[in-house]
């Protein structure tokens, strides 16, 4: 694959709709699969252009949180209020016009062109039967560019390489124009020039964003309060700084680790024993292991 | 039209020295594709109502139709008795359910997300299999089952197995892709074997013959009767769908980003269960279980034209319409002492063309 080189290009910012502030604030939100609560009493706040982030283990519920941010699940418990209005009010083409989604699943329809899949992003503004207007087309033309995809756009998006298939699903998103972005790892499967460019992207952004990052580094790195996510629940919130500790993150990740300064940024850098043996092993109140919810 | 021509990136077109480049990508274009099959459906519509036992000229056909549709008195003779009568219903019968399985087909591939699915494969054919073989086995001489007639009984049993399914399915309101393929199954199995039974019971060798060739599908039946309901129900399910269409691709992509884009899963999977099963059912009702149209159509219009259901469900309409068109002027003639059934020629001849298709796209990029 012959990507474009990743050139940070001098783009217009896209002002979000309404410019108004956007806020997120989940309420004691639970969430069920097959009778097991998998997310229980989560309460997490993002402010306006605030950048949040959400780690933990395999299976600690984060996808879920943020499944019920994006409408994939009704939480069984809770409420998540957009700007003071609960979500669930909304219709959900009104709520996808305020909240894009990188969702954890990663299609992108059959025997389409990459323009046509970030296009789709236009969806929740377009109505049956309307043709593509200007706004759409700049939205579209806007998100290509940004996740410098331009080139590509005339591709189908089954031909192309993982990486690129994941830059196409996060363009969809930036073409939805919503004033508040979930993304589940969105840096997976992505090379490390892709990675950084994509962080720095969401934090050019500027957004109200939710995010699920496997890479605390980079979490670290990223968000400006993290929560972490423990078998369901909230264990520790706050600044990357406070809340990344060795203690932590043997309790809940398992891992013998230091935090220390980052010599070129300043900020924490979680420096892992990849030889030790794992610290913990998880086991619930039955003895069983575990596992992670599907 | 102004659907087709929603504004599309023009692929690159092959370089080589097989023509200018470019000249692939602009056949391919969705507003020429569509011209190209009007115009071939009208040019089918027209050997369909020439060609046959008697072979009547072209002008002499649409002279025939157009007084007809100008609604002057009908020059005396068999001409007219052929055209209007047997042949121009036939024709457009052909037309709109080929039209209806391509749409169906695509509908039912994006319920389904399964490009290997068709519009039998939920279970409604059989239902109506075993309603049109009850009424020809049970009902007196083939003709009614409770006076419903031989397309109503198919009908009813379109609505009961499509009822059954549904129930079977459902769970906490909406439906999976593969429960609603696990359901369609069983129950299209359990009604197919009731079939069988049926079949087994059948008096004389004329009921086993009308059972076998209902089970192939044929447009033998068409009239001017027949034709209503369907000239309503397609358009009308082509419409109900394409309403949908951008819903759809965002469905084809999967549930989770459909419902980060917006959409009503569960309601949208409710709706094309309804719509695509409505539509087969009316369908197989007036022509038998046509095999391999739906299944075949909307891929030869995918490799066209890509997935966009915008330009996918029209398509698949207009596509289906001439080929069924084709394939039932092929059953007409092909052989001299005798109709062959629709259901023969669409595998026989389907099955080699959507191999050479998918052989040629393995060349693309």
């Amino acid at each position: 694959m012959t990507a474009k080189p990743p050139t940070p290009r001098a783009v217009k910012h896209v002002q979000a709709p309404g410019g108004h502030p956007a806020r997120v604030e989940i309420r004691d939100l639970r969430v069920a699969y097959a009778g097991r609560d998998v997310v229980s009493g989560v309460r997490l706040l993002a402010r306006d252009g605030e950048i949040v982030g959400l780690v933990g283990p395999n299976g600690s519920g984060k996808s879920s949180v943020l499944r019920c941010v994006y409408r994939h699940l009704r939480p069984s418990g809770g409420t998540v209020l957009l700007d003071g209005t609960e979500l669930a009010a909304l219709s959900p083409a009104e709520s996808a016009r305020r909240v894009a989604a990188l969702p954890q699943e990663r299609g992108g329809g059959s025997e389409l062109s990459v323009r046509d899949v970030v296009a789709m992003g236009r969806v929740p503004h377009q109505r049956a039967f309307a043709a593509e207007n200007t706004a759409d087309r700049a939205a579209v033309d806007d998100a290509l560019a940004r996740t410098s995809l331009t080139a590509l756009a005339g591709r189908r998006f089954d031909a192309l390489s993982g990486g690129e298939r994941q830059r196409v699903l996060l363009a969809r998103a930036f073409a939805q124009r919503a004033r508040v972005l979930v993304l589940d790892e969105p840096t997976n499967h992505l090379d490390l020039r892709h990675q950084t460019e994509v962080l720095a992207l969401l934090r050019a952004e500027r957004r109200t964003t939710l995010i699920c990052l496997h890479d605390l580094n980079a979490a670290a790195a990223l968000c400006d309060r993290l929560h972490v996510l423990h078998r369901g629940a909230v264990v520790a919130s706050g600044a990357p700084r406070e809340v990344l500790t060795p203690g932590l993150l043997a309790e809940v990740f398992g891992i013998r680790a230091v935090v220390v300064e980052h010599p070129l940024t300043g900020g924490p850098l979680i420096a892992m024993d990849h030889t030790a043996a794992p610290a913990h092993r998880e086991r619930g109140r039955d003895g069983a292991d575990r596992g992670a919810p599907a | 039209m102004a659907l087709l021509s929603a504004r599309r990136p023009r692929k690159p077109g092959r370089q080589g020295p097989a023509g200018p480049p470019g000249r692939a990508a602009r056949l391919r274009s969705p507003g020429v594709l569509a011209v190209l099959l009007v115009v071939a459906l009208l040019a089918a519509l027209t050997a369909a109502v020439s060609f046959g036992s008697t072979s009547i000229p072209p002008q002499e056909v649409w002279s025939v139709v157009g007084r007809r549709i100008a609604g002057r008195a009908p020059r005396p003779g068999t001409d007219d008795l052929i055209v209007w009568q047997l042949r121009v219903p036939r024709a457009l019968l052909a037309a709109l359910v080929g039209a209806g399985l391509g749409v169906v087909g695509a509908g039912v591939q994006a319920l389904v997300r399964n490009p290997l699915a068709d519009p039998y494969l939920l279970g409604v054919s059989n239902g109506a299999t075993l309603g049109a073989v009850a009424a020809i086995v049970l009902g007196a001489g083939g003709g009614g089952l409770l006076g419903l007639g031989l397309s109503g009984a198919a009908f009813a049993g379109a609505l009961g197995s499509f009822l059954l399914v549904w129930l079977a399915a459902r769970r906490g309101g909406g439906f999976s892709p593969l429960r609603l393929v696990l359901a369609g199954v069983a129950i299209g199995q359990f009604l197919s074997g009731l079939t069988s039974c049926l079949v087994l019971r059948a008096g004389d060798e004329q009921q086993t013959r009308g059972v076998l060739f209902w089970l192939m599908g044929s447009l033998g039946g068409a009239t001017w009767d027949l034709l209503v309901v369907p000239s309503v129900v397609v358009p009308a399910g082509l419409v109900l769908l394409l309403a949908r269409a951008r819903a759809l691709n965002a469905l084809a992509a999967g549930d989770e980003t459909a419902a980060a884009l917006g959409v009503a899963v569960g309601r949208l999977r409710r709706e094309l269960f309804l719509v695509t099963s409505l539509l087969t059912g009316v369908l197989v009702a007036v022509s038998g279980a046509i095999g391999f149209v739906g299944l075949m159509v909307p891929h030869v219009c995918r490799l066209l034209v890509g997935g966009d259901h915008r330009r996918l469900l029209p398509l698949s309409a207009l596509t289906g319409a001439v080929l069924l068109v084709v394939v039932d002027l092929i059953c007409r003639t092909a052989v001299d002492t005798q109709e062959l059934p629709a259901g023969v020629v669409t595998s026989l001849l389907g099955a080699p063309a959507l191999l050479l298709l998918l052989d040629r796209r393995l060349e693309r990029p």
